[in-house]
């Protein structure tokens, strides 16, 4: 359980630096490829998959 | 600035797109975790418990799974029949809903589980394009399944560890099985949420003296351990002896393999060496499992029909015959049905003071020519007090 909760812990904060990296990102590309990487993070987080 | 202002809408018009998205996506997850299976409870069904009653450590979990209990007039035999253990392998909890919703016992005990690990039928193969649902016509209309998949949702036991050492063998097994239900027998009662569900059943075993607890399944076609019944060293005579009357009278064949004494955590090993019940596991051809199939949808699933594994068997590489007709669920269904059946006549017939007498229930030829859904009662015209979810 601790270990579950410790994980749960590290993806809010993977899926922070996601969204940092899109806000300070520069190119479009870069933009897409954020956001369709933070998805499974906030599916996770929202624990619907 | 102008500069910075498009760059921001363009952020957030891009972030909107990812928000519609992640909602299409996480409703169609969330609708299938929480879609409910009405089972209408059959004549027989006298109790319904639940795996809680037998270990509290289960309880509030999303596996603290039912247990239908259909008894007869006359004492007798306890056979437990698992249904469930893995949710993609529909022809398990279809044929143990068939037990449930039509049994009538007049001598002995049958417990039945119908989602033996119902986290696992909360989710499918990730990234494996597995349909969500499946749906069996009935006179009635259709009624909706989940379609599961073979370990237990990351949602009820998440992470995996690196490596998975099995209890009490001390056996490395895959790191994925730790979510295995048949991998994790015979569990423990501080365990993981699969190894508890395991744990649970057992103590159901021994509370309820079963003599005989048959775990169903399904196999992939490339897979030797196919079209057979697994058994345990204590259930040897009455798997061969079954194995040669169904393939006799029943009009399919069936082979009889022996459970490996050294390859741990599978049901037909651990149920048998742990408790005093005979451990038997019963498997029928699913295509949709092989590695080799075209596209995997609801009609592969349920037809069990695919031009590459027809080739793959004209390569000789599968283990079961076929063909263009395929493996429809329904032949499926009535296997499992007519070779649960043929184990307790033939165990009654052998222990007449532990005999079970079962009605009602239909066997592969009936199966087949009426269909699964013929034998699934209709939810909205039964009585609200007979009616449990799963």
């Amino acid at each position: 359980m601790i270990i579950s909760i410790l994980y749960y812990l590290l993806t809010g904060y993977i899926a922070l630096l996601i969204i940092w990296n899109l806000v300070k990102s520069k190119k479009w590309q870069e933009e897409i490829l954020y956001i369709i990487i933070l998805m499974p993070f906030l599916l996770r987080l929202f624990r619907l998959k | 600035m102008a500069n910075v202002k498009l760059t921001t809408l363009r952020k957030i018009v891009f972030s909107l797109a990812g928000v519609a998205l992640m909602l299409f996506a996480g409703i169609s997850f969330y609708r299938i975790r929480h879609l409910k299976e009405p089972v209408v409870l059959g004549p027989g069904v006298t109790q319904v418990k639940n795996l809680s009653d037998y270990f509290k450590g289960i309880k509030g979990t999303i596996n603290d799974s039912y247990v239908y209990i259909l008894e007869g007039e006359d004492s007798g035999g306890t056979v437990l029949v698992i249904g469930g253990t893995h949710p993609e392998e529909p022809a398990s909890r279809l044929a143990a809903w068939i037990f449930t919703e039509n049994a009538v016992l007049e001598q002995g005990k049958l417990l039945v589980i119908l989602s033996a690990n119902r986290s696992a039928t909360t989710v499918t193969r990730l990234g494996g394009a597995y349909p969500s649902d499946y749906t069996i016509e009935t006179p009635w209309g259709g009624q909706k399944f989940r379609m599961g998949d073979r370990w237990s949702n990351p949602l009820d036991q998440w992470p995996d560890p690196e490596v998975y050492i099995h209890f009490p063998s001390r056996q490395e097994l895959a790191y994925i099985d730790i979510r295995n239900l048949n991998r994790t027998w015979p569990g423990r009662s501080n365990g993981t949420l699969t190894e508890k569900t395991c744990f649970a059943i057992i103590q159901l075993i021994k509370e309820e003296n079963v003599d005989i607890a048959i775990d169903l399944h399904e196999a992939e076609l490339q897979y030797p351990v196919i079209s057979t019944i697994v058994a345990h060293q204590n259930g040897q005579d009455l798997a061969a002896m079954a194995s040669m009357m169904i393939s006799g009278m029943e009009g399919f064949d069936i082979g009889m393999e022996n459970s490996p004494e050294a390859l741990h955590g599978l049901s037909h090993r651990e149920i048998g060496d742990h408790t005093s019940a005979i451990s038997l596991l019963l498997e029928a051809p699913e295509p949709m499992l092989d590695a080799t199939r075209g596209r995997t949808d609801r009609a592969l699933l349920l037809e069990g029909k695919d031009e590459f594994i027809v080739k793959a068997g004209k390569h000789g590489l599968l283990f079961e015959k076929m063909d263009e007709n395929g493996w429809p669920i329904d032949k499926r269904v009535g296997r499992h049905c007519s070779t649960i059946l043929q184990i307790i006549e033939l165990w009654s017939e052998e222990h007449q003071e532990k005999a079970l007498i079962i009605k009602n229930v239909p066997r592969y030829t009936e199966i087949i020519a009426k269909g699964t859904g013929a034998f699934l009662h209709n939810p909205a015209s039964a009585a609200s007090n007979r009616i449990k979810y799963e």
